[in-house]
């Protein structure tokens, strides 16, 4: 009997020296699981669903960080089919220089002036919900841009009363977007967008267009973006057509360089969603870039 | 039956006696890159060590997003461009105090040591030896080193763009304080 307790008493002994005596990969093994299941119930925040703020003309789901502050530069040149004498467009650019900046990582705001008929716009950007894993799981990033346009180009019809609320145009734009995977992010955008005056009493004043965009990262620093925006048949202008846009996004750095093929030679939202007249079966392509180069000026919160 | 037992009794003691595993689930490494046209730097304070004073064995495993920068940009490329953290989520360092002999963990004070071992980084595994100091204050063992990472070593490629931006070699700073015992 006493011998029995005595093996038992050893036994266990032994397997309190074996347990204590785990080797060190053990234990950080063991470690290891533990800081994993800990970052399980943490929320992680999906980044980097596009390189940059913009997809080729329209905005993405992406914000630029806090205190960060993003110039852009945005040329259209002429139609590809001008021709040899235009040098294939080359010869008629419309250009866009703006200045983002990011208030909080959720929050951005921006300025814009384009040549493209003496154009200044200003616009929000708040993403309202955020993709994650994780303890809270959101499979999208949903973004709201609200973007008002001034159109400062004087008046070819001198007759008619100027108003300042004339030249006001308002864009309101619901960003839905998804990084698939590493490579893949695809995005949707339903617009609608008011302008107060029209040119003919035919002319709807509130238009309405459905966006669909995505990219494909061809390598860690290079992705195919492209995106459409179809235009609701009674809510539209006559004689425009919808925008398709295919470009590259290439990234150095703090630069992100896109240069894109459209049918669209404005780049604020009312001008290419809704006044796009360009047709890429009738050669009507518009060669493009956009440059943007971020400072970082604010304090990281 | 006597001296079996306290054999046993003996055994009993001594197995957590020898058993001289430290660990700490907070450390903390940064890394700096100096280059004439910017200094990088960023800092993780979720190192995961474990310290055997027995067998001098230490290890490190570093969650690779945890790193942080200063600048939103700097930390999104930092993941996705150069160290690919969805594709490699650690970095681990596998190695042993190779002249333990001259750390007395009862006594406080600052050793100098030698450790060597492999360091994985960016799904490449190096064998490498570097100095470090190894201090105990009020019983407890912290270790810290500085030691240098060639970016070539670990197939991490930085485009000739920006080659002026990023040092060849990053300067690696570990501070690890091995307050958990086991």
């Amino acid at each position: 009997m006493f011998k029995i307790k005595f093996v038992l008493i050893l036994f266990t002994g032994f397997l309190s020296c074996t347990a204590l005596a785990q080797d060190t990969t053990d234990l950080m093994s063991q470690l290891e699981q533990e800081v994993s299941k800990d970052d399980k119930n943490n929320t992680n925040i999906t980044t980097a669903t596009f390189k940059t703020t913009r997809l080729v003309n329209g905005h993405t789901v992406e914000n630029v960080g806090k205190g960060v502050l993003d110039f852009k530069i945005s040329h259209r040149f002429g139609k590809v089919n001008g021709g040899g004498y235009d040098l294939f467009g080359l010869d008629n650019a419309t250009m866009r220089m703006g200045f983002d900046y990011g208030i909080t990582n959720r929050f951005m705001v921006g300025i814009g002036r384009s040549t493209f008929e003496k154009t200044y716009d200003a616009f929000f950007k708040i993403k309202l919900l955020r993709q994650s894993t994780g303890n809270k799981k959101m499979p999208l990033t949903v973004s709201y841009v609200p973007t008002i346009a001034l159109k400062t180009l004087k008046s070819l019809e001198p007759d008619s009363k100027d108003y300042f609320s004339s030249r006001l145009f308002f864009t309101h734009q619901l960003i839905i977007g998804s990084k698939l995977s590493e490579q893949t992010s695809f995005q949707l955008m339903p617009t609608y967008s008011h302008r107060n005056l029209v040119t003919l009493v035919t002319e709807p004043n509130d238009l309405i267009a459905i966006g669909i965009g995505g990219r494909q990262k061809l390598s860690k620093r290079v992705s195919l973006n492209a995106e459409y925006y179809y235009q609701l048949p009674e809510y539209k202008l006559a004689n425009t057509t919808n925008a398709l846009s295919v470009g590259f996004d290439i990234e150095t750095g703090g630069h992100v360089f896109q240069l894109h093929l459209t049918n669209s030679q404005g780049m604020s939202e009312r001008t290419f969603i809704t006044e796009t007249t360009g047709k890429w079966d009738k050669g009507d392509i518009f060669f493009g870039f956009n440059i943007s180069r971020v400072f970082t000026i604010g304090k990281r919160g | 039956m006597k001296t079996l037992l306290s054999i046993a009794t003996l055994l009993l003691l001594t197995g957590p006696l020898y058993a001289q595993k430290a660990y700490t689930k907070n450390g903390s490494i940064s890394f700096f890159s100096k280059s004439p046209v910017e200094n990088i730097d960023a800092n993780n304070n979720q190192v995961m060590s474990v310290l055997n004073s027995q067998t001098g064995e230490i290890q490190f495993s570093v969650i690779v997003k945890a790193f942080h920068f200063e600048k939103a940009l700097m930390e999104e490329h930092f993941n996705e461009n150069y160290m690919e953290s969805t594709k490699f989520p650690k970095a681990t360092f596998k190695g042993v105090i190779t002249d333990l002999a001259k750390v007395n963990f009862t006594k406080d004070g600052s050793y100098p040591v030698i450790t060597s071992g492999d360091f994985t980084l960016h799904g490449v595994t190096k064998k490498i030896t570097t100095p470090g100091i190894i201090t105990i204050k009020n019983g407890i063992p912290s270790a810290s080193s500085k030691f240098s990472v060639k970016l070539k070593d670990y197939e991490v490629v930085v485009p000739k763009l920006v080659k002026d931006n990023i040092a060849e070699n990053i300067e690696i700073t570990v501070a690890c304080t091995y307050d958990q015992k086991l």
